[in-house]
């Protein structure tokens, strides 16, 4: 069953071949789209395909690196970008029918700055609806699937993302994390995943889900190819007011794989929560060791209300989410229902239709937890304890530069295993915490394990978190391990 | 466990302008309940005194110079709406109570 289109390599490898003239960009962007439509049907990783543009885009490239003019290490490169990640011209539905029909007027500032780079977008990636899902089962396309076993999820919320670098379909992939939606995929599916400090990459043109939490980050084979994507997307942003006034990291330039002196967190009490899977925490543990043999201290910290995190989380994104989506009321894009009686009748049917019954949940809890007589006790509430959170980061911090943690408590999970709401959250344990505390995270892969239950083994994601604005420290410790190690070279069946 | 009733979700769906039948009602109920329920656990934490966090940046609004720029044009801005009149977007009858034309 295997694709007649070869899998594309990693950036630095595409990146050669480009300037070797072995390959062209057109050449690229093609076998990237005819790979994806031969796997659309076993992953569902890619939405709306813009050939004849991506071509014409690619065209423009090679002829910029004919003459010696390619704009960037991205130039003629191909890859795709999250289906919340508006693009000028381009659909834009956040995998949900109430979007269905929409044409961004305009592009997100990290598109405008990828296409400035040259970059060629192929096409938009599959999520779950909104960003709301840590298993991309809630898409209004259908699920995607994991390259490594179609039965099992590729993760969520960007799981398309993530299964079409996993699948060699792009080098490279934007998502969005605003829970773990970037970093869970990447370990689900076996591949690097980052969300930089929050406020790092403009939030303007990224549909809004949980704005105090949530950020555009980078998906590749690779920390040094998550680096050349965030240094070209990086930077203040004015039309986003959140956007960091600090200067980008340029996280290429300091790869140098040294790693002595470097003082990582171990915090047993998080590893000992339960749910985490014994085989995920020991590849973690045997991942650290390599770290450590390469010259970096291992040091025991806490993060005590770590355990607290998902619930304070929860209240939080489905506040800010039932805020947020209050948008979507059918007068100034995407779907409208008709019905009998005034405007407010006109609203409530074209929510109740567009939304997804996971949304819809999620939009209910938020309301709820915002509503009179509830607002201090949920809401209120959970902000403290969010300060709590970020206190704890702080102590930790002092003794350490980097934290490790598993990125998923267990490997990729069959889409039966998570039947009601609530264990798809739990699922988020060990990466909500980034989001609540603003720190910039990765996840790489560092081994394979069986699932519980038996089956063929699959990849296990190692998680280090940084202090805030040190996204290069983080990439370059993943960077070092990858040096040191072959986990990111495994790749699923071809 | 806190219990959701029926009635509490009929109310929040109406303020979230989300219609809700009664099968759906009773499955919103269970499944809002099981999560209050979840959340709970931060009930054990004393936060008293502690500040709420609301941003992890710092939240001085940013001022940029008072200079005009390049709106988005009125046929760009109402090119996705699902009915306009010239650049108006158009809207079903908000006060009278006719139905939409």
């Amino acid at each position: 069953m295997s694709a007649r289109t070869e899998p594309l390599g990693t950036l630095s490898e595409l990146r050669a071949a480009l300037d070797a003239g072995a390959v062209t960009s057109v050449q690229l962007a093609e076998r990237a789209l005819a790979r994806g439509a031969e796997l659309d049907a076993r992953f569902r990783a890619l939405l709306f395909p813009r050939r004849e543009r991506a071509l014409e885009e690619a065209a423009a490239a090679d002829v910029r690196r004919a003459r010696g003019e390619a704009r960037s290490v991205l130039d003629g490169v191909p890859l795709a970008i999250k289906d919340c990640i508006v693009q000028a011209g381009e659909p834009a539905t956040a995998a949900s029918r109430i979007l269905s029909g929409y044409v961004s007027p305009f592009d997100a500032s990290a598109v405008a700055r990828l296409r400035a780079a040259g970059a060629v977008i192929v096409a938009r990636t599959n999520m779950d609806e909104f960003a709301m899902g840590s298993s991309t089962a809630h898409s209004c396309y259908g699920p995607a699937r994991n390259p490594w076993d179609p039965e099992r999820s590729p993760g969520g919320s960007s799981g398309g993302s993530a299964a079409a670098v996993a699948a060699g379909i792009v080098p490279l992939a934007l998502g969005s994390d605003t829970g773990g939606s970037v970093r869970q995929p990447a370990a689900l599916c076996g591949i690097t995943g980052m969300k930089p400090t929050y406020g790092r990459v403009s939030r303007y043109g990224l549909i809004a889900f949980a704005s105090s939490l949530e950020g555009i980050g980078t998906f590749g084979r690779s920390a040094a190819d998550c680096a050349a994507l965030l240094d070209a997307i990086a930077g203040h942003d004015p039309a986003d007011s959140t956007s960091l006034p600090e200067p980008p990291p340029r996280a290429s330039a300091s790869l140098t794989g040294d790693v002595s002196g470097l003082r990582i967190g171990i915090p047993r009490d998080v590893l000992a929560l339960p749910g985490a899977s014994p085989a995920v925490v020991e590849r973690v543990l045997a991942a650290a060791d390599v770290l450590a043999r390469a010259g970096a201290k291992l040091v025991d910290v806490e993060l005590p209300h770590m355990r607290y995190g998902i619930a304070a989380y929860y209240l939080i994104a489905t506040a800010e989410a039932s805020s947020n989506l209050a948008r979507f009321d059918g007068v100034r894009y995407g779907l409208r229902a008709h019905a009998p009686g005034g405007v407010t009748e006109m609203i409530e049917a074209t929510r109740s239709e567009g939304f997804g019954a996971e949304v819809k949940r999620r939009v209910l809890l938020g309301t709820y937890v915002l509503s009179a007589g509830y607002y201090d006790a949920y809401y209120r509430k959970a902000q403290r304890v969010r300060t709590l959170l970020r206190r704890d980061f702080e102590r930790a911090f002092a003794a350490c530069e980097l934290i490790a943690m598993p990125t998923s408590p267990e490997v990729a999970f069959r889409f039966d295993a998570k039947a009601d709401a609530l264990s798809e959250y739990l699922a988020d344990v060990f990466t909500v915490p980034a989001n609540l505390a603003g720190v910039p995270a990765i996840s790489l892969p560092c081994g394979v394990a069986r699932p519980e239950g038996g089956g063929s083994e699959l990849p296990v994601g190692l998680q280090l978190l940084g202090r805030p604005l040190e996204d290069a420290a983080v990439l370059r410790a993943a960077d070092a391990f990858q040096r040191l190690t072959e986990h990111h070279l495994r790749r699923p069946a071809p | 466990m806190p219990s959701v009733s029926r009635e509490d979700v009929r109310r929040i769906a109406r303020l979230a302008r989300i219609r809700v039948g009664d099968a759906e009602a009773d499955a919103l109920a269970r499944e809002l309940g099981a999560m209050l329920g979840y959340v709970e656990l931060l009930d054990s934490l004393d936060t008293s005194g502690v500040e709420p966090t609301a941003t992890v940046i710092p939240l001085a609004t940013p001022l940029r110079a008072d200079e005009p720029s390049e709106p988005l044009a009125a046929d760009v801005a109402v090119m996705n709406a699902p009915a306009a009149e010239g650049s108006a977007f158009a809207v079903p009858r908000v006060l009278g109570g006719e139905a939409e034309g």
